[in-house]
């Protein structure tokens, strides 16, 4: 499903963020990627949705080494990807229910299919009766609702979050969690980096710490494993 | 592209517009007010054109025959001269009809020479038009070497005068419409840029939800060529009406008699035309320019 094999990012400023990791996450898996600030979460998040390119070492996600697509498919690649952002990523001046369809616009899908898939993925986050909204006018929870609609809206067989929950309250972090629990329930694998240690103290799966670029620790039902 | 697709960038691009209100207002005004310049100082400039022209196409070169020439060679000569290089055409015109012209020319004041038509003073002429004005003076000396010309005139020193006039005339406007062309197209295109780069962050997080650089692109391309069509409307209307005015004045009050002005069709719908069309390009070039920059994810 996913695997890393030797991956190294090192920044044109110098800044090595990777430094040779290797990782296979099997398909339906849910996986914590925890690890100090400046570790390199971000950055091995980051060549997942080929945001970054890794400057040695492949990566390969549904079959596709992203190490070697080219400027152009990168939009195909993506689209077999959901990514949810700490900071949601919506469009503003569009609705709720035009951030969760541009997902299927871009695939030019029928807007019949589209109507039926935004819905159905609306009612999963339980904004059905907020779709006409905009973003400005939702918390913070919701539109992180709304984000993860989006990314889940073209059943993309892998979700990866960026610190989903960072920007919420304690009380909204649980529930965003539920949807991912259920999303990973129906069989989608899920890569979240995190830096919640209650959470992944609390609903335990395979956690993988990395540490100066480096993946320090790798555990199938692991814990957060830091004090902060 | 799927026409859906299409139809989806279309009302995207509109939709665009109507939620970034002032953004667009912005911009359509600056199209506006350039293009109100443009097409005012195009119509000036074209107009300046087609008097000059007109001054220009009276300038003619009469040759004077000798009194010792038969009129039965007057048809040679004319061959002669018509054969000539630069020459769009001889015309002949007897000595009486020189008289009659010379009467007519000169209104109640011409009564006076009447009496001349017994000793008719003047001699047969050919009046010679050549085909570009300004080759008038080099045409005028290749025909003074004919040895059946008397003499030869068109207007020594004057000609000249007028022609340096004119063109001037016309350098100095199609210096000042292309100056404004260009201040037209900073213009717009910056006010267009600055409508996108606050956008700058939608278009990132389009392309990270996997859309394709086309598929961001057209809409945007859309809406800047809507834009500058838009901006064209008030100065087409403005200009259409203006001008429509300022030709009627000019006809009543001067007649014919002074100068002449284009007339309103096809001058303004070309102008339109050309505004649109201005409007048009500079907007899609202006919105595609700025997008670009931001691509790059």
């Amino acid at each position: 499903m996913i695997e890393m094999i030797d991956v190294w990012k090192t920044y044109p400023n110098g800044v090595m963020a990777l430094n040779g990791i290797d990782v296979y996450i099997e398909k339906g898996e849910f996986v914590y990627v925890v690890g100090p600030s400046g570790a390199g979460k971000s950055t091995f998040i980051k060549c997942m949705y080929r945001e970054e390119k890794p400057t040695k070492g492949s990566i390969i996600i549904n079959g596709t080494n992203l190490a070697k697509v080219k400027e152009r498919q990168i939009p195909k690649v993506r689209r077999k990807m959901g990514v949810i952002f700490q900071d949601f990523k919506l469009l503003p001046r569009l609705t709720v229910y035009e951030n969760v369809a541009f997902a299927l616009e871009v695939i030019e899908e029928s807007p019949k299919v589209i109507r039926e898939r935004v819905m159905e993925v609306l009612d999963l986050v339980k904004l059905k009766n907020k779709a006409r909204m905009f973003p400005d006018e939702l918390s913070g929870g919701e539109q992180q609702r709304v984000s993860i609609a989006r990314s889940i809206v073209n059943r993309p067989p892998v979700v990866i979050a960026d610190e989903p929950t960072g920007n919420l309250d304690p009380e909204t972090a649980w529930e965003i969690m539920d949807i991912f629990k259920e999303i990973n329930a129906r069989g989608t694998t899920v890569v979240m980096a995190t830096h919640n240690k209650e959470i992944v103290n609390t609903i335990t799966k395979r956690v993988i710490a990395i540490e100066g670029g480096r993946i320090v620790r790798d555990e199938a039902k692991g814990d957060y494993g830091y004090e902060d | 592209m799927k026409i859906r697709t299409f139809k989806r960038h279309f009302v995207e691009a509109f939709k665009s517009m109507g939620r970034n209100g002032w953004m667009s207002f912005a911009s359509i005004s600056a199209v506006t007010v350039t293009l109100l310049l443009v097409s005012v100082f195009l119509a000036i400039l074209l107009n300046i054109n087609f008097i000059a022209s007109q001054i220009e196409d009276d300038v003619q070169i009469r040759a004077y025959i000798e009194r010792t020439e038969k009129p039965e060679s007057y048809d040679v000569y004319q061959k002669d001269l018509e054969k000539l290089d630069k020459v769009k055409s001889v015309k002949y015109q007897s000595k009486e009809e020189g008289l009659d012209e010379l009467i007519e020319s000169l209104g109640d004041e011409g009564e006076v020479f009447s009496s001349l038509k017994e000793e008719n003073p003047l001699r047969d002429a050919f009046i010679i038009y050549t085909d570009k004005p300004q080759d008038t003076a080099v045409v005028a000396k290749e025909v003074e070497k004919f040895k059946f010309v008397n003499k030869v005139e068109y207007g020594k020193g004057t000609v000249e005068k007028l022609f340096k006039v004119t063109d001037a005339a016309r350098n100095v406007g199609i210096f000042l419409v292309l100056g404004l062309v260009f201040t037209a197209m900073f213009l717009i295109s910056n006010t267009i840029k600055l409508t996108i780069v606050t956008r700058r962050r939608e278009i990132e997080i389009m392309k990270l939800v996997g859309a394709t650089n086309g598929f961001i692109r057209w809409p945007f391309f859309i809406e800047g060529f809507a834009l500058g069509v838009f901006g064209a409307f008030l100065p087409i209307i403005v200009i259409a009406v203006g001008y429509q005015a300022v030709f009627d004045i000019v006809n009543q009050k001067l007649g014919t008699v002074f100068i002449e002005l284009l007339p309103v069709t096809p001058l303004i719908p070309q102008l339109a035309l050309l505004m649109l069309l201005i409007g048009g390009v500079i907007g899609v070039w202006g919105s595609l320019t700025s997008v670009r920059k931001f691509l790059k994810i």
